[in-house]
Order: structure tokens, then C-alpha cells, then sequence
């Protein structure tokens, strides 16, 4: 019953569409699936109410209101396509042009910009403003980070200064000036150098604020994009990946709500790079006559189970905390009984938060799945296992860099299995070198540090014959006779879900684009 | 006493009858004056009933609105959960508008009665009084009077001997029309820029530091004076036309008239007597031809409306125009109204605080329209442009800013059309230096 007071329902474009009260028109228009047009408001932010881009028609009202600020009412009859409102935005859109350079041919924005969208949309076909009157003039000014500001194409929206003084907490942007005049400040001797502050990137409807790192770099239409997990730290934030003809070339928040919100740090964003590294494994290798030759992937995988088969005692497995669940998972099946797991993680002093948004951070430990690898019997004891390695029979590599292992400690070992992106100078050692596939080159899951079991899925093609380790891990399980051939990293995962007790009652499919957290099922079950 | 002019017999003299008396500025001569008493009156009262007085007064708002004062009284919170405050707008910078001056100049004891009773009425403690900063000697005036009213005991812990706290501030202005603008006003003293916030919520709910908040007028709250002093009867009686309309008001009049200065009639008076008779008429022997009745942000009306308009709230609305904050801009026949309504609008793009994109875009490409009409560039197919970008720029933006622009633009094209066409056919010599 209370429940009941608490939702309305509206007419929005002839659609009745249900919302709680509260909720702004703009927020339930989008649940009648209207798109009303706006710009300064955005979801992550405070209302500002200046851009006035999303006027619209409320029966018995006298004057348009803007849809962002307006909260819902039982009965409320809106339309966002009603005479006067689609001719208030046209208005809009004709005085926020009347400044703009058009110079969308060499603007990163173009393709995605919310300026050419409307105006596609809504907008006049011809200028009235006779080309007599010069257009506003202000250089392009370094807002220092990855930031640079093109006042020419700037629609003073305000999301950035919004988003520095409320979310990041540190009000270092302003707006200047007034009338036509105004721009968007930075108040003397500040910078953007706050550890969220590209956000204000993403943040912004047209080309004014800008990367320097994606200056120039590609036509958005041009992208590819797939939805990912941020490998920068263990928050997980939700990134989408986009790529260029098979290289990754900017990395941008995915929202969810749970986790990151809309955002994430300048750290996560940039660290994209070795994604693309050029000098990778290419094909299975072998040690043969004194040298690695490469094979194909069956006589690899012949070898590889050999020495699984044949050494007695301890098959330690050094693993990436980068690694996917389901290639820890089935590293620790390879190794069967005599499994000793160990990871290691960067850890730096400090995190840098958000302020604005709960328990969000750049957190201290720098990756993505140090809670996956604990939960699946993994061990921070990663100096340790290597002093010990003296006394392994095998050493399975799981995409460990081991630039902190020399290359005697690992000569000692019997048998060495690598499985790597890249071929460090100590895995040099190793009988079998098999090639994977790193992070934006599969499919795949990795735990928060909040205990999220979070899907990634693949932006580009491996090189050559590299596999993602779920696949080669599950092959050499196949050769070892104790296994079925995975498919997909889905069968992967409902295997490691069926088998390891934290993973319970969640399912590949489940997961969706957000995520499910460990535990909860079973308390959902236990409490049911 | 009308200073600087000797007092018409047809003004009605409330608000400025002590003018150019230099003896009611201290709070002696103030109380001399019978000062003092409609605070004592007051503080005597419930505050529930001060503002049923205020309501039954009539009184509205001086500013520019005309919004009932009691009423806006009665929407403060009744109990006081969170600390209420009260802000005098005296950031008087409507173009053609100098009356809050001359009540801050001459009888600063007044505005200070009337806050203080104001404070009382809705439960605030503190009052912000938010002087334009261009003001430096009205400022110092009333800072002398807020001091002495302290000293007197009038203001501070034990305020007029009640045990209750009253306390006021002064806040200087630093020169933007847009702070005039009553939610702007709050964010400046604020100490933020001065822009307007978009509403609700409304300041009773959440004003100045995010607490129930009243603003005023400084006009408004003088008025409070005589109508607890006379009763809330006698001055709904000094009406002359519409019972809505009630009391008596300043109108500063400006332009070309004989006699210009501060003019207090009764609500209703005929605008022509007031050009005509109270100031003297044109110079020499020119004649009437436009008049803005309430700053520079409402229409303009012509000769014909002009004498025909009654100055007040509905007598203005008939004629197409508003009482505003009564500031009488008086053009005669040398004035060149596409020059003036140039000027009006140059104002309005300067003071622009740039949030709305109407208001930032629009009030700039005005300028430079009219701007071109007036260098004899301009096109007829202009004036359709200016009365769209106007319907763009009107109802449609956070605070009227940009709809007082389009005011004078609207009307001025539908009234002085051909003044406009006489500089686009090239009949009028174009203007070669703007200033």
C-alpha cells in the first residue's frame, strides 16, 4: 500500500508511464522511451537548469519548464513534441550555434556530439545570423592533466564545473565572464590535476573539452566498442573499450550504478597502452634441441600435459591477478591435487576517491581480480612460492610478467609450462610456451574488490595463433583426459561456478553487463 | 518634502515626507519624526497577526512584481526548526530607477523599522540588507544608522528592550545588475557568483544558506511603516483606482522632462499628470512621445498610452505595460527610439550573467541587429528577426532578464516601426559612431 503512494503516473508523448516521486520528468520520459533533448543536466550531477534545451509543453501550465528539473505528478499530461517546445529548442539550438565554430570536420566530438545531434534532430536548416557578425573568439587553452579547452566550441552547459566542485570536490573550474562573453575558467595557478578530473571529458556534450591523448586520433564513427572491466585497480569500474582497426585507442566509463557510476579515474582511462603491444607470442613453442621452436597448438598441448602427467609433487601455479576467474579456475584443475597457487598485485600507498560518489576509488591494490584469485585458492605469497620453487615439480605461468623472478629460480625448476601474452627473458626456460590472448582479446570475468563478478568481453583479435587461456587450459585438461572441450568462456565459467562454493547460484548468463556479487544468491536462498 | 523640488500638491508625501531633512537621518531625529513606533507596535504584536495587518494592507511588493508582501510573509515556515533570514533588496540598479536610494540617503532609520518589523513578522533574526555597491553614500549613511540603532539599543540581543535578538548586516553589491535578481542576491551574499537559481525550490523553503528566507524591497518595507502606524484600513483608503492596487509609491522620473526627480502619488495617478503637471511637462516646448512607466524592463508606451495609463498595477496592465519598479522614463519628440531601445538592449547583453542560452546568445545578437539597423545596414526582414529572437528570449529562462530585452524590442518595433524603416530605407542618416 505505501508502496503505491510513493509511484505516480504521467502521460509523456501519449505514453502513461508509472514513476516514484521524486523523479524528475526528464528521468520517467526516458521510461516512456523519449529521449528529451538536453545538455547541461546529466545524471551524475546536479541539477543546473541553464542550457533550457529541454523545454517542455505541461498541460495547465502557462509557460514551457524544463524537464530536468520538474519532478513528476500523478496526472501530469507532458509533451516534449508540442508546437511551442519543439520551436523553444529550435530557438535553443539557433542561439547556441550563432558562437560555434562548425568546425565539426577536425573536431574529435563530431560523430558523437550532442550539439550536431539535436541540430540533426531539431534544429534550423539555415543560420540567421547574418555572416557580417564575427563569431566569439578565444584560444585553445591546456587545462593541464589530459585536458585541453576550446572555448570556440563551449555551450557553457557547466557539467564540468558541476562535476569538479561537486563530485570531485575540488572546484579548481569556473565560468568567467558574462553575457556572451563568458567562458569556462581555471582559477590561477590551478590545474586539472585531480585524479577524476578526465571525466570532465566525457562530461562534455560537444568538442570544448578535449583529450590530448584521443586528440586527433580517430572519427568517432569509426570505433568499435565492447564493454569491459577497468584492469587499472580493484574497483572494477565498468569501462567500454573502443578500437581503431583492431587496436584499442580509448578507454570510457560504462555506468553502473553499482560500481563506478558514470565515471572513472584519469589512471584506469589511460592505462591502455600495452593492450596494444606489438611484441607478442604468436604461436605455441616447444623447447627443442636447446631452443624454443614454434608448433602447432596440438603437439603444444601433447607436451604440456606430459610434463603435467609425468612430475611427481607440487605443480606450483604463479598466476597474473589479471588473469580471468576462468583461467585460474582451470589452472588450479590442471594441477589437481597438487596445486600451490600463488599471485602477486602492485600495491601503492593511498587511494584517490571520488568524493562525490560512495565507495569509489583508485584503490591501492592494481588489479582487477586479487578477490577472484583469493577466492579460488590463490595466495598473496608470490615471493614465497618462488623462493620455494626449488622443491616444485612443474610451474605453470598464468600471464605473470615475472619481471620480479630471475631467471634461476625458475632454471631450477624441472618443468616449466609458460602461458604469456609477451616472452619475458626468464620464461625463456620454459618446455612449453603457450600464447594467450590478454584482457581485450577474450571474454572473460574478474571479482571486485566488493565481491562483483563482473563480465568482459572481446574488443579485438589476438595475434596469430594466441588463445585465451580458458581455452588452452581447458584444451589441456581435454588432453589429460579429465575434461570436456569449453566452448566458450561461458561453459568456463558455469564449470568454475558448479565447482567453487563462493560462486554459488550465480550463472554466466546472469551476470549480464553488471555484474552479480559473490554470496548474495546464497543468502537469497538461505533467507527465502 | 520631494527633494531636491518642493513638494507638488498633488504628491502624497508617506515615504518621502522627511526628503532633504537632513535631522531624520539620526535616530533622534528619527524618533522626533515618530519613529520607532510601528517597530514598538509590532514587537507588542504575535507575528502571525503582524502579518495578517500586512496582508489586509494590500500592500504588494515595489520591486518590480507586485507580488502581495503579507502574503509572501505567510509562506515562511511557522514554526522555526531552522534559522529563518530575512534579505532587503536594495541593490536598486534598474535603469531609471533611484528611489531605494533616496530612502537609504534620507531617512535610513526607516528601512531599518521596517526590517526590523519585517524580521518579527516572519521570525528571522538576522537580516541581510544587500546594497547595490555603486551606493557608497547611501551605504555609509545607513551603516552609520545600523551602528547608532545598535547603540540604541534598537538592534542586538535585547532589541527594543524585548530580550529578543535583532540583527542586520550590511552587504555591498560589487556592481551586477543580475544581483538585483532576488535569488542571484542570495547566492552573492552567498559569497558565489551572482546567478539566479532556478525554482522551487522557493527561498521560504530554501533561500539564502539553504534557509527559509524573505526578500523585500526597500521600498516594500518602508511601506510596512504607516501601514502599522495607520492601520492596514487607512491605506488600503489611499487607493485612487483599483483596490488591488494600494498605498502610496515613489516613481522616479527621468528623461526629458522639466522637473526630474522622486514623485510620491496614491496608487492610481494619472502617468500624464505626473509627466505633465508634477514635472513640469517637456523642455522646451517639445512634446510627450514615449514613456516607460517601471524601468527600463517593461514595454514602452506611446503618447496616447502614456496619458491614458494609471500608475498602478492593473492600470499598467491595461496599457500594455507594468508598474515595474516605478521608474518613469520620459522621451520626447528629439528622442530617437531605435538609438534608445540600442542602448536598453546593449545593457541587458552586458549584464547577461550567461547561464541561459537564450539569455546569453539571445540579448548579444540583439545588440548587434539593431546595432546594424542603426549604421543604416539593416534589412526589413531584421525586424521579424528581432520579434522572434524576442518571443525566444521571453518566459522561457530561469529569471526575466532576458525577457526585460525583448520588453522594450517588442514594443518599441510595434509602436516606432517606422523609426526603424526610416534607417533601413536609408530616409534617416545612419548613426557613424555608436556609443
Amino acid at each position: 500500500m505505501t508502496e503505491r503512494q510513493d509511484v505516480v503516473t504521467l502521460t509523456i508523448d501519449g505514453v502513461e508511464v508509472s514513476a516514484p516521486k521524486g523523479m524528475t520528468v526528464l528521468e520517467a520520459a526516458k521510461r516512456a522511451g523519449v529521449v528529451i533533448p538536453h545538455y547541461c543536466y546529466h545524471p551524475g550531477l546536479p541539477v543546473a537548469g541553464v542550457c533550457r534545451m529541454c523545454l517542455v509543453h505541461v498541460e495547465n501550465t502557462p509557460k514551457l519548464q524544463i524537464a530536468c528539473a520538474i519532478p513528476v505528478a500523478d496526472g501530469m499530461v507532458v509533451n516534449p513534441y508540442h508546437d511551442e517546445a519543439v520551436e523553444a529548442r529550435r530557438g535553443v539550438l539557433e542561439f547556441l550555434l550563432i558562437n560555434h565554430p562548425l568546425d565539426c570536420p577536425i573536431c574529435d566530438q563530431a560523430g558523437e556530439c550532442e550539439l550536431q545531434n539535436y541540430v540533426f534532430r531539431e534544429g534550423r536548416a539555415r543560420t540567421r545570423y547574418s555572416p557580417t557578425y564575427a563569431k566569439r573568439f578565444n584560444p585553445v587553452e591546456d587545462f593541464g592533466g589530459d585536458i585541453l579547452y576550446v572555448p570556440n566550441r563551449c555551450i557553457l552547459c557547466t557539467r564540468c564545473v558541476q562535476f569538479m566542485e561537486h563530485v570531485a570536490d575540488d572546484p579548481v573550474l569556473n565560468v568567467s565572464d558574462r553575457g556572451d562573453r563568458a567562458f569556462i575558467g581555471i582559477h590561477p595557478g590551478e590545474q586539472l590535476e585531480h585524479a577524476w578530473s578526465g571525466n570532465v571529458v566525457d562530461l562534455c556534450p560537444v568538442g570544448s573539452l578535449i583529450s590530448k591523448d584521443f586528440l586527433h586520433k580517430a572519427r568517432a564513427w569509426e570505433l568499435d566498442k565492447a564493454p569491459g572491466v577497468c584492469t587499472g585497480c580493484s574497483q572494477g569500474c565498468n569501462v567500454v573499450l573502443e578500437t581503431l582497426h583492431n587496436t584499442v585507442v580509448r578507454l570510457r566509463p560504462r555506468t553502473n550504478l553499482e560500481v563506478n557510476r558514470f565515471f572513472m579515474c584519469d589512471h584506469g582511462r589511460l592505462d591502455y597502452r600495452w593492450l596494444n603491444r606489438g611484441d607478442r607470442i604468436e604461436a605455441p613453442l616447444v623447447r627443442q634441441d636447446g631452443d624454443l621452436a614454434a608448433v602447432d597448438w596440438h603437439h603444444a598441448l601433447e607436451r604440456a600435459a606430459d610434463i603435467v602427467k609425468g612430475s611427481g609433487g607440487p605443480i606450483v601455479v604463479l598466476a597474473s591477478a589479471r588473469a580471468s576467474n576462468e583461467a585460474l579456475f582451470l589452472a588450479t584443475r590442471v594441477a589437481g591435487e597438487r596445486f600451490v597457487g600463488a599471485f602477486r598485485v602492485e600495491r601503492v600507498d593511498g587511494e584517490e576517491p571520488l568524493p562525490g560518489v560512495p565507495n569509489l576509488a583508485l584503490r591501492s591494490e592494481r588489479a582487477p581480480n586479487v578477490r577472484g584469485a583469493t577466492e579460488l585458492g590463490y595466495t598473496e605469497t608470490f615471493d614465497a612460492a618462488v623462493t620455494a620453487l626449488a622443491d616444485a615439480a612443474a610451474v605453470i605461468v598464468v600471464d605473470e610478467p615475472l619481471d620480479t623472478v630471475s631467471n634461476a629460480a625458475l632454471a631450477k625448476v624441472p618443468s616449466v609450462i609458460y602461458m604469456g601474452t609477451t616472452l619475458p627473458e626468464p620464461a625463456r626456460v620454459a618446455q612449453v610456451v603457450l600464447p594467450i590472448t590478454n584482457v581485450a582479446e577474450e571474454d572473460g570475468t574478474f571479482v571486485n574488490r566488493d565481491g562483483r563478478v563482473q563480465r568482459y568481453l572481446q574488443a579485438k583479435t589476438g595475434p596469430g595463433m594466441a588463445r585465451p587461456a580458458w581455452w588452452v587450459l581447458g584444451e589441456l585438461l581435454v588432453e589429460l583426459g579429465r575434461g570436456e572441450p569449453l566452448a566458450t568462456a561461458g561453459e568456463a565459467f558455469e564449470m568454475l561456478a558448479g565447482a567453487v562454493r563462493a560462486f554459488d547460484g550465480i550463472s554466466y548468463d546472469g551476470l549480464g553487463y553488471l555484474g552479480a556479487v559473490l554470496g548474495t544468491a546464497a543468502k537469497a536462498e538461505a533467507t527465502a | 518634502m520631494g527633494y531636491p523640488h518642493e513638494p507638488h500638491p498633488k504628491e502624497t508625501l508617506i515615504l518621502s515626507k522627511h526628503f532633504g531633512d537632513a535631522g531624520a537621518r539620526s535616530y533622534d531625529g528619527w524618533v522626533k519624526c515618530g519613529g520607532y513606533q510601528a517597530l514598538k507596535r509590532a514587537l507588542a504584536m504575535d507575528p502571525a497577526d503582524v502579518i495578517e495587518i500586512v496582508k489586509e494592507s494590500g500592500l504588494r511588493g515595489r520591486g518590480g512584481a507586485g507580488f502581495p508582501t503579507g502574503l509572501k510573509w505567510s509562506f515562511m515556515p511557522k514554526e522555526r526548526r531552522k534559522p529563518h533570514y530575512l534579505c532587503c533588496n536594495a541593490d536598486e540598479s534598474e535603469p531609471g530607477t533611484f528611489k531605494d536610494r533616496e530612502i537609504m540617503r534620507w531617512t535610513p532609520h526607516a528601512l531599518i523599522e521596517g526590517c526590523a518589523i519585517a524580521q518579527h513578522a516572519i521570525q528571522a533574526e538576522v537580516c541581510y540588507i544587500y546594497i547595490r555597491g555603486e551606493f557608497t553614500e547611501p551605504i555609509a549613511i545607513m551603516q552609520a544608522a545600523l551602528d547608532e540603532a545598535y547603540r540604541e539599543g534598537v538592534l542586538g540581543g535585547n532589541a527594543m528592550g524585548t530580550n529578543r535578538r535583532i540583527d542586520m548586516y550590511i552587504h555591498r553589491g560589487a556592481g551586477a545588475y543580475i544581483c538585483g535578481e532576488e535569488t542571484a542576491l542570495m547566492n552573492s551574499i552567498e559569497g558565489r557568483r551572482g546567478n539566479p537559481r532556478i525554482r522551487p525550490p522557493f527561498p521560504a523553503q530554501q533561500g539564502v544558506f539553504g534557509m527559509p528566507t524573505t526578500i523585500n524591497n526597500v521600498e516594500t518595507l518602508v511601506s510596512v511603516l504607516p501601514v502599522l502606524n495607520e492601520g492596514a484600513e487607512w491605506y488600503k483608503d489611499l487607493s485612487l483606482g483599483n483596490p488591488k492596487s494600494t498605498g502610496t509609491k515613489l516613481f522616479s522620473v527621468c528623461g526629458h522632462v522639466r522637473k526630474p526627480g522622486n514623485y510620491e502619488v496614491t496608487m492610481g495617478f494619472p502617468l500624464g499628470e505626473l509627466v505633465n503637471d508634477l514635472c513640469g511637462g517637456m523642455r522646451d516646448g517639445r512634446t510627450l512621445k514615449a514613456c516607460i512607466p517601471g524601468g527600463s524592463s517593461v514595454p514602452i508606451l506611446n503618447r496616447e498610452e502614456t496619458e491614458a495609463c494609471l500608475l498602478d498595477y492593473e492600470g499598467c496592465v491595461e496599457q500594455g505595460t507594468m508598474l515595474g519598479s516605478g521608474g518613469v522614463i520620459v522621451f520626447d519628440d528629439s528622442a530617437d527610439m531605435v538609438y534608445q531601445i540600442m542602448r536598453l538592449a546593449r545593457f541587458y547583453a552586458h549584464e547577461s550573467c550567461a547561464q541561459c542560452t537564450q539569455c546569453r546568445e539571445g540579448t548579444a545578437w540583439t545588440v548587434r541587429i539593431l546595432e546594424r539597423i542603426l549604421r543604416g545596414e539593416g534589412e526589413m526582414k531584421d525586424l521579424d528577426l528581432l520579434l522572434d529572437l524576442s518571443e525566444q528570449m521571453t518566459g522561457k529562462t530561469i529569471c526575466v532578464l532576458s525577457d526585460s530585452c525583448a520588453a522594450p524590442i517588442v514594443s518599441g518595433i510595434k509602436k516606432f516601426r517606422d523609426e526603424f524603416e526610416a534607417y533601413i530605407t536609408g530616409a534617416k542618416q545612419p548613426v557613424a559612431a555608436l556609443t
